[in-house]
């Protein structure tokens, strides 16, 4: 080879003597095959889109984050494959004095990771601190009715409430309202996790993965596998890639399309009704939606299922506004069950808007595959009613800003549900709720109804209370329910025994095993 | 007292150093124009519920009640002092996570830039051997897919095709620094050092066929050709050599493009690169991991191009006399 002797200055030659090196090198390493399942044995890798955007479960909203942290921290309650309330750390529990006191029995000889055992002390602190203001915990409304927490023995926790919380039980096993050690602090807790979940904390490595390791003493027994790494693969389609070669071995998935790609390439892919629910906000408090036939209008004026099938490819439910199965709204129990456009002309021209009405709305890019679909199948329906929606597509930090400020007159939302129906709407549609200014509107009656549906405890009862405040969030229009999507979970074909969940917890990740 | 002044290597540096603090100030002041802040990028739409006091303890947590020119100095005073800022979402300082990512960003650079030579210069030399002929056609042809081609479909499919098919995909593996696994290490480079690389081919190529048309041109070429000079030798020794000038120009910049992070290949292939740590930065409003991110980016550039500069003097003796 004549190439480099015929160059004479130094600093060229060393340029292709370096390209040649690494021809070499990369020559050589691709043809050894890549190492298959690569980390020790028993490990599960989950493939992950992005960083936990912090590790203190009491702020976490980020999936990422939550599913990261439900396995390492407890919760009182814990909920079941149909989201019914099961004993988490708390193993029974006792209503008294007209609902107003619940007296809860701690399940005994569970420790923190760091070796410190599990008591009253710690519940009564934990829900004090996360009442307290300058916490900014994320669930501090959920335990707005409880007034005191006596912790007479070190298994017995008394929580003594303003007024009756029927959802309290239920809203107790979300990872935002964690048991965390008394003697830990926030600071603590964001370097080094410390909770009484199925797997400790090992290691993170910012923009890579985190480690965590099965927890040997975990009081509903040591985990099928060895532990969990959450890998971070930033791309969706990668993920998959990753799954298909066999490097990682389970992924959440939302996107149906990814989903569909990922189904026909031999994986197990196995989808879950959501809990969550997409939906076109109206804000009622603004003109020209604070007139109820403008609102019924646009309700009527569109067909559900063709947003559906339009822009999620028909992957999900037409739903109304509950989606926990125990308390389902019925999606044909509304004003106009099926499309009617000359219905909602009419209900316009009542209105004095015969000639037609333009109502702005924000759309997130990015926030979830669907919605720029959604909007622009949206906006052709109500076309055809003389309802012109006027989409505002942001950046999905724009979008969170607009609607965190309840900055809008409709928004294109996909919104997370909660198991108990006071939970899931109390917040937004109660006149006093935290989110009523982004919900846009409230009616005394509904503030009945709701309150009625937290005095009781009896199921028959309350289902019966929510169906009527479905019906008049409906027949308000109050928003317009569009569907609810599935949740995806692809795995290889060697993982077993994991079962999803409606509201998209990870919990299970503990019966999971890898053979 | 005032040849001191006049000096070229002052003058130098005294840009450099205003030339960064104007991207400073330019990444402050835009990072700030974003609509949301650390806490809706953190509690998403749930931040729509916390109650005042809530809120104001959390603008107190994340620093943001302060006023702007102060948060502006106190974090250049820190970063003059070493200190480049805490990210709450990596759990890390922004000094740990660049030590992190800039050796994966500088070998990922050099690596797609000798990608991009490897194919660029004998392209070139290959349509400049025969102008608009079939070879030229060709090479033409090759550039201009290498240039229209977006980085993202060629990387999304070539990762599918290899995962589905060969199973191999090192770049799920979990990254390896060179120094701690080489071999999986240059596996993962393979593949987006090959992407950017012919990507940046395309420029280089273009840059490198007119200039060798231009040197071709010369009567020295004439000479040396009319003295009995080897066909290859000429090509390499006389005219390659002659015009390595504007195809060292057009790397350099290439290159320093390449360090400001290649987001989307390395989003695509998972590289921990500086690229992803400002993407990762601006979705969490880490205002101080973007704004010193950059800053080590823009300085790094700044080096690169002084480098550049310097190896004219080495490849042409004439820019050494002058």
């Amino acid at each position: 080879m004549k190439l480099p002797s015929a160059l004479s200055a130094p600093a060229t030659r060393c340029v292709l003597a370096v390209a040649a090196a690494a021809l070499v090198a990369t020559g050589c390493s691709s043809g050894t095959p890549g190492k298959e399942g690569s980390t020790g044995s028993g490990t599960l890798v989950v493939g992950y889109t992005a960083d936990p955007n912090t590790l203190d479960p009491w702020k976490a909203t980020q999936f990422q984050a939550v599913h990261l942290l439900e396995q390492v921290y407890g919760t009182l309650t814990e909920l079941d494959g149909d989201l019914n309330v099961k004993p988490g750390l708390a193993e029974k529990w006792q209503y008294a004095d007209g609902n107003k006191t619940l007296t809860l029995t701690l399940r005994q000889g569970v420790k923190f990771h760091d070796g410190k055992p599990f008591s009253s002390a710690d519940v009564k602190s934990s829900i004090e601190r996360i009442q307290k203001p300058e916490t900014a915990a994320v669930a501090a409304a959920t335990v707005k009715s409880i007034q005191s927490v006596d912790a007479p023995d070190p298994q017995t926790v008394v929580l003594h409430l303003t007024a009756p919380d029927a959802g309290l039980l239920a809203g107790f096993a979300t990872t935002n309202l964690a048991m965390l050690s008394k003697d830990d602090t926030s600071e603590a807790i964001g370097q080094k996790p410390n909770g009484t979940g199925a797997f400790t904390f090992g290691s993170r490595t910012a923009g890579q993965s985190v480690k965590l390791t099965a927890n040997g003493d975990y009081w509903g027994g040591k985990p099928k596998v060895g532990g969990l790494e959450f890998r971070i693969i930033p791309d969706q389609t990668s993920v998959v890639a990753a799954l298909q070669s066999g490097n990682v071995q389970f992924a959440t998935l939302d996107d149906p399309l990814v989903a569909k790609s990922a189904e026909g390439s031999g994986l197990k892919v196995a989808k879950t009704p959501s809990l969550s629910y997409h939906v076109l906000q109206l804000n009622a408090r603004k003109a020209p939606l604070d007139k109820l036939d403008v609102r019924l209008a646009i309700s009527c004026a569109i067909d559900r299922k063709q947003v559906l099938d339009t822009a999620a490819l028909g992957a999900g439910e037409v739903t109304g506004p509950i989606t926990s199965p125990a308390y389902k709204s019925d999606p044909n129990a509304r004003p106009c069950p099926t499309r009617d456009v000359a219905k909602a002309k009419q209900l316009l021209a009542g209105a004095g808007l015969a000639n037609g009405v333009t109502i702005p709305a924000i759309v997130s890019q990015g926030e979830y595959a669907t919605s720029v679909n959604e909007a622009q199948n949206l906006q052709a329906q109500l076309k055809e009613a003389g309802i012109t929606l006027d989409l505002q597509t942001l950046e999905s930090g724009a979008y969170v800003d607009k609607w965190v400020a309840a900055d809008f007159t409709a928004a294109v939302a996909l919104n997370g549900g909660r198991p108990d129906p006071d939970g899931m709407y109390g917040r937004y549609f109660t006149s006093t709720g935290n989110l009523n200014r982004v919900a846009g509107y409230s009616s005394p009656e509904l503030d009945k109804l709701f309150a009625e549906g937290k005095a009781t405890t009896d199921p028959a009862k309350r289902k019966e209370i929510y169906t009527q405040v479905s019906r008049h969030l409906e027949d308000n229009a109050a928003w317009v329910w569009l569907f609810s999507s599935y949740g995806y979970t692809a795995t290889t074909q060697g993982v077993a025994g994991f079962t999803p969940m409606a509201n998209g917890s990870l919990q299970n990740l503990r019966e999971t095993s890898l053979q | 007292m005032r040849s001191i002044a006049r000096h070229p290597l002052l003058r130098r540096l005294v840009e450099t150093v205003l030339t960064l603090f104007g991207v400073a100030v330019l990444v402050f002041t835009t990072l700030r124009a974003i609509p949301g802040d650390e806490i809706t990028a953190t509690l998403g739409t749930e931040a729509a519920g916390l109650s005042a006091e809530q809120q104001e303890s959390l603008r107190a947590y994340y620093g943001l009640d302060k006023p702007l020119v102060l948060q502006f100095f106190s974090w250049l005073g820190n970063v003059l002092t070493g200190n480049l800022g805490f990210s709450r979402r990596a759990g890390a300082t922004v000094g740990e996570m660049t030590a992190n990512a800039l050796p994966v960003t500088m070998e990922l650079a050099v690596l797609a830039t000798i990608v991009g030579l490897l194919i660029g210069v004998p392209l070139a030399m290959l349509s400049a051997s025969r102008p608009n002929g079939v070879r030229d056609g060709f090479g033409q042809l090759v550039g201009l897919a290498a240039l229209s081609v977006p980085n993202f479909l060629l990387g999304a499919a070539l990762l599918t095709v290899i995962s589905r098919y060969a199973h191999y995909n090192p770049n799920a593996q979990g990254f390896a620094h060179f120094t701690q696994d080489p071999l999986l290490n240059l596996q993962q480079m393979l593949f987006p050092a090959l992407i950017l690389g012919f990507g940046l081919a395309a420029p280089i190529m273009r840059t490198a066929r007119s200039a060798l048309l231009e040197v071709q041109t010369q009567d020295f070429v004439r000479t040396a050709r009319g003295k009995g000079v080897a066909p290859w030798r000429l090509r390499v020794r006389h005219v390659l050599h002659n015009a390595l000038n504007p195809i060292v120009t057009m790397t350099g910049i290439q290159f320093g493009y390449l360090l400001g992070g290649a987001v989307v290949v390395e989003q695509i292939f998972s590289v921990p690169g500086l690229g992803r740590q400002v993407l990762a930065g601006i979705q969490q409003k880490e205002y101080a991991v973007v704004q010193s991110t950059v800053l080590v980016i823009a300085t790094t550039f700044v080096v690169v191009n002084l480098l550049t500069d310097l190896l004219y003097r080495v490849i042409d003796p004439r820019v050494r006399a002058a």
